[in-house]
């Protein structure tokens, strides 16, 4: 199989190849790294990748191969490659969370999730871009420059994992991992025509992922795939002594539930507040398509309301900063990463702190820190953190009630397309619109999957599928989620991303203009 | 130094009925940390009891220590404490470079324990309580070594150093009720509280207790109030004051001098002050008002701690004897007098003194080292006797020299000297410094004789039958022998010489 076909196979085709030794690790892992030569880099590419891990990938392939020969039983995902957000900790490769004040910083210790990656086998290709420390919803507050949308090298991939969804969608990793705050696996999921998946609240360790959140925050697999997904949860899953928020129940289940293959009976509830005004017409026309499959196929559609969830943003927007300005307090220059000296003045610790803060950290971050700063003040803790952890439990009772009435929700991951690289940067209310449809499931500690539902017709560009589930069943979004992609894929007679143009030519195109003009 | 002026404790007292408060700090003795995985160890090389976790990289998260939470419960219990039912951890936010997360996990609104007494002994034998407001779980900070200045502390230091090792320290924090009608005895006071509350842990086993290591430190509040006037007036908090006599010097140190700033019509800065022993005074901390804000959350990476019934109980049902039942108990064993063993708890010496006895010393010898030459010379030095460097076991083996014959007492105190001065036991000490008393019969015989010689008139006396005029002899040979020979066995030697029948 060429280079080119074999690299936009499913993961779960991939490990197939492999198991059959159709295809080595090694042979598999350069094909990708390949891609990411040729796509990612120059003025105009993805750039997907904050670092690629050249040597070390192509020798866990290689040592995966060798046990392969000697006949050693392995892990099905074993010699699958998969990229990892850079808020994921790794020894041998740099983290920097996207952030100048961790420009180059080395984790002694791995992440349990990437411990995870290591003992199946899976060759890591690198770390991905994103928003700096996860916030925000376009990946263009990366300090290292924005991820570009393989759909539209002009529009963002969104975010703040917008490098993990496009380096999935442009095949320069067939999995990655993800985290999800508030949106961050699922809206770039959206936008890139990809399939990401938050998990249940405790349901994968969090240990190693640079927190931002840490009452909201879940790494989940990102996939072109609800299979993939559910293959990659699998290993990632499961309970870490690490993590004191970590569930107990097993990672299991969830492929089985992804090739279960029907819908029969289950009750689906659309949730009222969570389309209809606010959202694009195009998405609002694949969501309609979507229910109307998921109808034929015998599940039975309902509406449902979460009076509540007019105020998640509100909410999730005084918690979120808060933790986060807490988490975000031990970036001080003392022990690890960027100290900046201030440039007159005595040398205080307070003012070494201060400079190496206001140099380190980007005005999205400076935002939030802020913003949690106040909220926690006291006098103003009961009237801000405190309310705002009331709505959060009005917002569990929204989801306690409707899923007493249903197995899953739905509703469209984001209300818009892709948008324009730049068009939201100077306007932080309207990029936090982005989650109005994701951020309950955060709230809430609920399960949520996004899968490609279609193409906008205004502006062909991918829109996203929403369902979420109640806690500790995840399985029920890869069951539903599978049989709605099937019935999709059927409709447009393969995956959305056969639709997508042809990236290499156009970037290649462009790279070699850039050069010419350089010369 | 201190150029501040004072009144006298007795005019203090006169006009001022002070309120006392104290925040104690005990160190738990738990393997690990109680957050990480990582060394609960003191002493160690700087920075190597440390894991990712308690340096606060980015990515860790906190996990519970059980036995730390145990250990704590065991505190509330001793002290009579409730023991919350669920409870929750919090951090407390500030930028310091000793605290590597620039928050402390800590709790706040929901103390595991709360509302208990402990009753005190003071010297005389009166029984003062002293009501708990809470106990609470909390972790310790890193060490901070500023160096270069003067002072010793961050403000003109030239660069600081910083040990993690005890970033992290499992720490339970126990925060009394204000002190009321202590009166003069406020300072006699807060040394028998910290005192009572230094036994109990270290009989929980919870604790080293050390507090010249920093595993109990007292920050002592104070604050002054007209007799009849129900308001407080304005505390101040003196922190980390280490010994025991250092709490009573520094109680006693701010009631004077809060006196004399309130005579003169001044207001009391609220302040945290800091005790210097070589003065013994206090100086200005930073101003510390009651809305100091540490923007307290509830700590997100932590699940609330639930204690059943069942788990409390089975840790009620380990609680040592209560250290008033256990004084009860070692006075009948040892066989002191009322007085005695007053005095011993006084001193701060009775667990000394168990340890001494069950190192195989008697009783009584314990009683004269530990009272005696040890607390003689901790007083000289100026420290808690505990605290001068002489072990139970250094105190075992000198009685045994003595009983064995080979030093006798005074020479004791010469051994127990280099044994101080870092000689080695006292047996090397003996050895180094020629210290064994001279049972040579040969060489005694000869400074008998020579003794005999130039006391004839004595020697006349004694074969004549007057016994007890052989002490002039026998002093006459511990002067040529510098005091190393054993006086019985001289004596013996002496009517030997002289044909007579002792």
């Amino acid at each position: 199989m060429p280079a080119n076909e074999l690299i936009r196979s499913s993961a779960s085709a991939m490990a197939a190849k492999l198991a059959a030794k159709e295809v080595s690790a090694v042979e598999l892992t350069q094909a990708h790294l390949d891609r990411i030569t040729e796509v990612d880099g120059g003025a105009r590419g993805v750039h997907a990748f904050l670092h690629v891990n050249t040597e070390e990938a192509l020798a866990v392939a290689a040592d995966v191969d060798a046990r392969r020969a000697a006949g050693e039983k392995l892990h099905e995902l074993a010699g699958v490659p998969i990229a990892v957000k850079d808020l994921i900790v790794t020894k041998g490769q740099p983290t920097t969370a996207a952030s100048k004040i961790l420009e180059g910083w080395m984790s002694p210790y791995d992440a349990t999730v990437v411990k995870k990656l290591r003992a199946a086998g899976m060759p890591l290709l690198g770390k991905t871009n994103l928003d700096e420390f996860a916030m925000g919803s376009s990946t263009e507050h990366s300090a290292y420059g924005p991820t570009r949308n393989p759909w539209d090298l002009d529009r963002i991939p969104g975010g703040s994992g917008g490098g993990s969804a496009a380096a999935v969608a442009a095949f320069e990793a067939p999995l990655a991992l993800g985290t999800d705050t508030g949106g961050s696996i699922r809206q770039p999921g959206a936008v890139t025509g990809t399939v990401g998946v938050k998990p249940t609240y405790g349901a994968v360790s969090r240990y190693g992922a640079i927190a931002m959140a840490s009452s909201l925050d879940q790494i989940g697999p990102v996939s072109r795939t609800v299979l993939d997904s559910a293959l990659l949860q699998e290993v990632i899953g499961g309970h870490d002594p690490l993590d004191s928020t970590s569930l107990t129940d097993p990672s299991t289940g969830l492929v089985a539930a992804a090739r279960l293959g029907n819908v029969k009976g289950m009750k689906i509830g659309v949730i009222k507040e969570l389309h209809g005004e606010g959202f694009q017409t195009g998405v609002e026309n694949r969501f309609n398509d979507s229910l109307e499959l998921l109808r034929s196929a015998g599940a039975e559609i309902v509406e449902v309301s979460c009076p509540n969830f007019g105020y998640a943003l509100g909410a999730y927007y005084l918690i979120m900063p808060s933790e986060a300005s807490s988490n975000l307090a031990k970036f001080d220059g003392v022990r690890f990463g960027l100290r900046t000296l201030p440039t007159e003045g005595p040398l205080t610790i307070e003012r070494v702190m201060g400079a190496t803060r206001a140099a380190g950290f980007g005005d999205e971050v400076k935002r939030r820190i802020i913003l949690g700063t106040y909220a926690l003040s006291a006098g103003y803790y009961d009237a801000y953190y405190g309310s705002a952890q009331k709505v959060r439990t009005l917002i569990q009772r929204d989801f306690a009630a409707a899923f007493a009435q249903v197995d899953v929700l739905i509703s469209p991951t984001s209300p818009v397309t892709a948008f324009k690289l730049g068009e939201k940067i100077d306007d932080p209310l309207s990029m936090y619109l982005n989650d109005i449809a994701t951020i309950p499931a955060n709230l809430a500690g609920v399960p949520g999957l996004t899968l490609p539902g279609g193409l906008a017709d205004e502006d062909g560009l991918p829109v996203g599928i929403q369902l979420l589930a109640p806690a500790r069943e995840d399985s029920r979004l890869y069951r539903v989620g599978a049989v709605l992609e099937s019935l999709l894929e059927a409709q447009w007679g393969g995956p959305i991303l056969d639709q997508a143009p042809s990236l290499s030519q156009s970037v290649l195109e462009t790279v070699g203009t850039a050069a010419k003009e350089a010369n | 130094m201190n150029t501040e002026t004072i009144l006298s404790f007795e005019e203090a007292m006169e006009k001022y009925d002070p309120v006392l408060g104290f925040e104690v700090h005990v160190e738990l003795n738990t393997k690990t940390k109680m957050f990480s995985s990582a060394p609960n160890v003191f002493g160690d090389a700087p920075n190597s009891n440390v894991n990712e976790v308690c340096l606060g990289l980015p990515g860790v998260l906190p996990v519970v220590n059980r036995k730390a939470v145990e250990s704590s419960i065991l505190i509330g219990l001793a002290l009579n404490c409730k023991i919350a039912e669920h409870c929750t951890f919090a951090r407390k936010q500030y930028f310091y470079p000793d605290t590597p997360k620039n928050f402390q996990t800590s709790q706040y609104e929901d103390p595991i324990c709360y509302d208990g007494w402990l009753d005190v002994e003071l010297a005389d034998g009166t029984v003062f309580r002293v009501e708990i407001e809470r106990a609470h779980m909390e972790e310790d900070a890193g060490k901070l070594t500023h160096m270069g200045g003067a002072t010793g502390r961050i403000q003109g230091a030239d660069f600081s150093l910083v040990d993690y090792n005890r970033s992290g320290v499992p720490l339970v924090e126990i925060v009394t009720k204000p002190i009321e009608g202590a009166g003069s005895r406020a300072p006699e006071l807060a040394k028998a509280y910290v005192a009572a509350v230094r036994e109990i842990v270290k009989n929980l086993g919870v604790s080293d207790a050390k507090m010249e290591r920093g595993n109990v430190r007292c920050d002592a509040n104070v604050s002054l109030r007209p007799y009849g006037q129900e308001k407080f007036g304005t505390r101040t908090e003196t922190k980390n004051v280490n010994s025991l006599r250092a709490v009573e010097n520094a109680v006693k140190f701010e009631i004077q001098r809060h006196g004399a700033v309130l005579d003169s019509g001044v207001k009391i800065i609220q302040e945290t002050r800091h005790w210097h022993e070589d003065t013994k005074s206090t100086t200005s901390g930073r101003p510390k008002s009651d809305a100091d804000d540490y923007r307290y959350f509830p700590e997100p990476d932590l699940l609330p701690i639930v204690t059943t019934a069942e788990w409390v109980e089975e840790l009620r049902a380990t609680l040592p004897e209560p250290p008033a039942e256990r004084r009860k108990r070692l006075q009948a064993d040892w066989g002191y007098t009322d007085l005695e063993f007053r005095d011993v708890v006084n001193a701060g010496l009775m667990g000394e003194i168990e340890e001494t006895i069950a190192a195989g010393a008697s009783a009584a010898a314990a009683r004269k080292w530990w009272m005696g030459e040890i607390a003689r010379r901790a007083k000289l030095a100026d420290v808690d006797p505990a605290a001068l460097g002489v072990t139970p076991a250094v105190v075992v083996e000198i009685e045994k020299l003595i009983a064995a014959g080979s030093i006798n007492d005074k020479l004791a105190r010469k051994v127990l000297d280099g044994v101080l001065e870092g000689e080695g036991t006292p047996a090397e000490v003996v050895q180094k410094r020629g210290l064994a008393v001279v049972s040579d019969d040969g060489a005694l015989q000869k400074a008998i004789d020579e003794a005999l010689a130039a006391q004839p008139e004595v020697a006349e006396k004694i074969r004549g039958g007057k016994v007890q005029a052989v002490g002039a002899i026998v002093g006459g040979v511990m002067k040529v022998t510098r005091g190393q020979a054993d006086a019985g066995r001289v004596r013996e030697l002496i009517l030997a010489t002289l044909g007579v029948e002792g």
